[in-house]
C-alpha cells in the first residue's frame, strides 16, 4: 500500500463486507412463516443468495419475516429499494428470483407481472 | 462465493469470554452447519460491547437483535428460529430494570442510548483479529491523511485545537504535551502507550485494546510523525493476556499491510511497535517508574524535571500517553479538531470512558460526552442500584480519587469540576456503593491497595501511608482514638504534599474525601465504636427483638455460648462474650436478630 488513494480503494472494497451490520441498503425480505416454508420459500432463498452471489450484489441485505396473512399467496417476496415503496411479490418460484433481482433490485423497474402490492413508505 | 445475508457477532471480550462465550460461538459454528447455513451466515468475534453484566452477549444483522446471557443450550433455538425463519427468540431481549420492557434492538436501550461512542465506536462492531474490518470502517485514513498531506506542526496544531487532554487520569493537554516532545531536538525519540491499567474495577483500556486494537496503533503512528519518532512501545499487563494476543496480531497485520513500519505510504517516515509485558505493579503507571521498566530496571519513579519529553527512556525524548487518549488521535485528525470539540465542555472535550462496577445494574462499559451529571451516568445508564437499595456514595478515579455522596450526583462529570469537588476524573474507574457500605472501611481498602503497592522509594509514600492505614485500621476495630481524624488530616496533607510520585501524592485522596463527606461515620465509629453501616465487625451490635419465639437455635449455634434464654421465651445476647461470628443469625429462622 503505497497512497491514501490505495487505501480508499481497498476500503471500498470491504466496505460491503459489513454492508450487513449497517442498514440503509436494497433489501429482499422473504416470507418465512409455516406456509411460506411450506409453499417453498427456503428455496427461494437459496436461489436469492445465489443470485446475489453470482452478481456481487454485497451489500443487499436479505431478511425474513412471518406470515402476513395472505397465505394463499405465498411465497411472498419484498423488495425494498432505499426512498421507494415496498413492494410485495406473490406466488414466486426460484425461477421468478433472476428476473426480479434484475429488473427490480438491480435497475428499479418492478416487475408488474408477479406483484400482489404496494406499501407506501411511511 | 455465496451471499452472506446474516452477521452473528458474539463478544470475545474477557467479560463474555469467562461467562462462556466461546462455546456459544462454537455451537454456532455447530448448529448452523448441521441445518445447513453455513454458507450464507457468517460468525464474527467482536470485542466487547460494554454491557458485560448481560453477556455473553450475540447481536444478530442486519436486524441488529440483541441477545443476552445466551447459553451454548439456547443457540439451536436462536438460529431455528431467528436465522432460519426470522423469528426473534423474545425470552433472550434484553429486559430494561426499571420498566421491564423487552427491546429487541441495540440502539434502543437505555445504556447505549445516553453514550456517545466515539473511543469504542469499533468495540463489538469488528472483529479485532482482522485488519480488513478496521479498514473497512475508515481505518488507517488519519494516519494516510496526517503524513501525505500534513506537516507534523498540522497534526500537533490539530491535537491542541481539539482539547484533547490525558485520558489516563491528570488531564494534562495531549497536544501540549506532543509540542514538547517536538521541541526537544534528539536522533532518537519514543513514543510509549501507557496500557498499564491498574486501578481496581477498572477496565476501559483492556476493553479498547482487545475491541479495536488498531485504533490506538494508529493513533501511536500519527504521534509518532507529530513529534519525529520511529519507534513505540505499548506498555501493557502481562494480566491481560486478551489483550496482548489481540495485539500482536494487530501489529504483524498493519506490517504486513505496510501500515507500520519503513517507509509507510512511500514517504520518509517508518514506525515500528513494540509490546513489552508489564509485571502488574501498580506504581508502573507512573510514567517514569513505567519508563524505568521497559529499561529492565526496577520500576521506581524518579523526581521530574527533567520530564520525559526532554530525557524519557533510554535518555531519548520520549512522549506517554494513556490508551484512550492514544485511541481519540484518528477521528480528531479525520474528522478535524472544530467536530471533537463539539463534545463535552469548555474546558473538557471530548468522551469520557468509565468502567461501571459495584452495585449498579448494568456493570459494564459506558462511554459518555464530558460534562453529563454522575446521576445520569448511575441512573440512566447504570440502571440505578441493585436490588432497590438506596445510593450512598461513588468512588471515582481508583486509589487516586475520591468518594462523593448523593449530594453531588448533579456535579458535572469533568476534570475541573471533580477536582474541586475533591475526586478526579483518574482512569475512568467508577465504582457505585449502596446504603450498606461503611465509607471507612472504603477509605481503608483503597489505602491498603495503595500502600501495598507503594514502591517504597520515598518515606512520605511508604512510612506515611502505613501509619494512615494502621489509624483506619485501629478505627474500624473499636479502637479508635479522641484526635484520630485530625492526626489522619495532617498526614494526608504532609504526604500529598512530600512524595514523590503520582501514586503516594494522591495515596490520600480517598480518606480526605470520606472525610469530608462523611465525617459523621467516622466519628461514631471512634466516639461512639459504632458502624452505622453495620459492616466493621469488630463493631457490630448484635440483638434478639421481639420476634424471637425462643426456639433456642441461636444459642445452640453459638460457639462461645454468648446466647441465653428460657425455652419459649425471648433469648438475649451478652455483648461481653460475643465475638460477631454472625453464626445465630444465620440460624434464626425467625429473623429476629439484627445487626447494627
Amino acid at each position: 500500500m503505497k497512497t491514501l488513494e490505495d487505501l480508499k480503494a481497498l476500503r471500498e472494497k470491504l466496505k460491503s463486507d459489513i454492508k450487513v451490520r449497517q442498514g440503509s441498503s436494497t433489501k429482499i425480505i422473504i416470507g418465512m412463516g409455516t406456509c411460506g416454508i411450506a409453499a417453498g420459500a427456503r428455496e427461494v432463498m437459496k436461489a436469492v443468495l445465489d443470485e446475489l452471489a453470482v452478481r456481487h450484489l454485497n451489500d443487499v441485505q436479505v431478511q425474513q419475516t412471518g406470515c402476513i396473512g395472505m397465505c394463499e399467496k405465498e411465497v411472498l417476496v419484498d423488495v425494498m429499494r432505499p426512498g421507494e415503496p415496498r413492494i410485495t411479490y406473490g406466488k414466486v418460484k426460484p425461477a421468478d428470483v433472476k428476473k426480479i433481482i434484475a429488473e427490480h433490485v438491480v435497475n428499479g423497474r418492478v416487475v408488474q407481472e408477479l406483484v400482489v402490492g404496494k406499501i407506501e413508505q411511511e | 462465493m455465496q451471499h452472506i445475508r446474516a452477521h452473528v457477532l458474539v463478544c470475545g471480550g474477557t467479560g463474555c469470554k469467562s461467562a462462556g462465550s466461546k462455546e456459544v460461538q462454537l455451537e454456532f459454528a455447530r448448529q448452523l452447519e448441521q441445518k445447513g447455513l453455513s454458507d450464507e451466515v457468517m460468525i464474527v468475534e467482536t470485542g466487547c460491547h460494554g454491557f458485560c453484566e448481560h453477556g455473553p452477549l450475540v447481536i444478530i444483522y442486519p436486524e441488529g437483535t440483541f441477545y443476552c446471557r445466551v447459553k451454548p443450550e439456547d443457540v439451536e433455538e436462536i438460529v431455528d428460529s431467528h436465522l432460519f425463519k426470522g423469528r426473534i427468540v423474545e425470552r433472550l431481549l434484553y429486559h430494561e430494570p426499571l420498566t421491564h420492557e423487552q427491546i429487541p434492538s441495540y440502539s434502543e436501550i437505555n445504556f447505549y442510548k445516553k453514550q456517545k461512542r466515539l473511543v469504542l465506536e469499533n468495540c463489538g462492531a469488528i472483529n479485532p483479529e482482522q485488519i480488513e474490518e478496521y479498514i473497512a470502517v475508515g481505518g488507517y485514513e488519519a494516519l494516510a491523511k496526517a503524513i501525505t498531506t500534513m506537516q507534523p506542526q498540522e497534526v500537533i496544531e490539530e491535537v491542541k485545537k481539539s482539547g484533547l487532554r490525558g485520558r489516563g487520569g491528570g488531564g494534562f493537554p495531549t497536544g501540549m504535551k506532543w509540542q514538547f516532545a517536538a521541541n526537544s531536538v534528539s536522533d532518537k525519540k519514543y513514543v510509549i502507550c501507557n496500557a498499564d491499567e491498574g486501578d481496581p474495577g477498572a477496565f476501559m483500556d483492556r476493553s479498547v485494546l482487545e475491541g479495536d486494537p488498531h485504533k490506538v496503533l494508529e493513533g501511536m503512528a500519527i504521534c509518532g510523525y507529530a513529534i519525529g519518532s520511529d519507534e513505540g512501545y505499548i506498555y501493557v499487563r502481562a494480566e491481560y493476556p486478551l489483550a496482548i494476543k489481540r495485539l500482536r496480531i494487530a501489529i504483524e497485520q498493519a506490517e504486513q499491510m505496510g501500515l507500520l513500519g519503513d517507509n509507510i505510504f512511500g514517504t520518509k517516515f517508518s514506525f515500528k511497535i513494540h509490546i513489552k509485558e508489564g509485571a502488574g505493579a501498580f506504581v508502573c503507571g507512573e510514567e517514569t517508574a513505567l519508563m524505568a521498566s521497559i529499561e529492565g530496571r526496577r520500576g521506581m519513579p524518579r523526581p521530574r524535571p527533567p520530564f520525559p519529553a526532554v530525557s524519557g527512556l533510554w535518555g531519548k525524548p520520549t512522549n506517554i500517553n494513556n490508551v484512550e487518549t492514544f485511541a481519540n488521535v484518528a477521528a480528531i485528525i479525520t474528522k478535524g479538531s472544530e467536530w471533537y470539540s463539539s463534545f463535552g465542555t469548555e474546558k473538557s472535550k471530548g468522551t469520557k470512558v468509565f468502567a461501571l462496577t459495584g452495585k449498579i445494574n448494568n456493570t459494564g462499559l459506558a462511554e459518555v460526552p464530558m460534562g453529563i451529571t454522575m446521576r445520569e451516568i448511575i441512573f440512566d445508564i447504570g440502571g440505578g442500584i441493585t436490588n432497590g437499595k438506596k445510593f450512598k456514595a461513588v468512588q471515582i478515579g481508583g486509589p487516586s480519587g475520591g468518594c462523593l455522596p448523593e449530594s453531588m450526583l448533579d456535579l458535572s462529570v469533568d476534570y475541573d469540576s471533580l477536582i474541586s469537588a475533591g475526586a478526579m476524573m483518574g482512569s475512568g474507574g467508577l465504582v457505585v456503593m449502596d446504603e450498606d457500605t461503611c465509607m471507612v472501611d472504603v477509605a481503608k481498602f483503597f489505602l491498603n491497595f495503595t500502600q501495598s503497592e507503594s514502591c517504597g522509594k520515598c518515606t512520605p509514600c511508604r512510612e506515611g501511608t502505613k501509619r494512615m492505614l494502621e489509624i483506619l485500621t485501629r478505627i474500624t476495630e473499636g479502637q479508635g482514638r479522641e484526635g484520630d481524624i485530625e492526626l489522619l488530616e495532617d498526614l494526608a496533607r504532609n504526604i500529598k504534599q512530600t512524595a514523590l510520585c503520582g501514586l503516594g501524592q494522591s495515596a490520600p485522596n480517598p480518606v480526605l474525601s470520606t472525610l469530608k463527606y462523611f465525617r459523621d461515620e467516622y466519628e461514631a465509629h471512634i466516639k461512639e465504636k459504632r458502624c452505622p453501616a453495620g459492616v466493621c465487625e469488630k463493631l457490630a451490635n448484635y440483638t434478639i427483638t421481639d420476634q424471637c419465639k425462643g426456639c433456642g437455635l441461636c444459642a445452640r449455634q453459638c460457639p462461645v455460648q454468648a446466647i441465653s434464654g428460657q425455652p419459649r421465651s425471648k433469648h438475649v445476647i451478652d455483648s461481653t462474650k460475643c465475638i460477631k461470628c454472625g453464626a445465630c443469625m444465620a440460624a434464626c429462622p425467625f429473623k429476629a436478630i439484627t445487626k447494627g
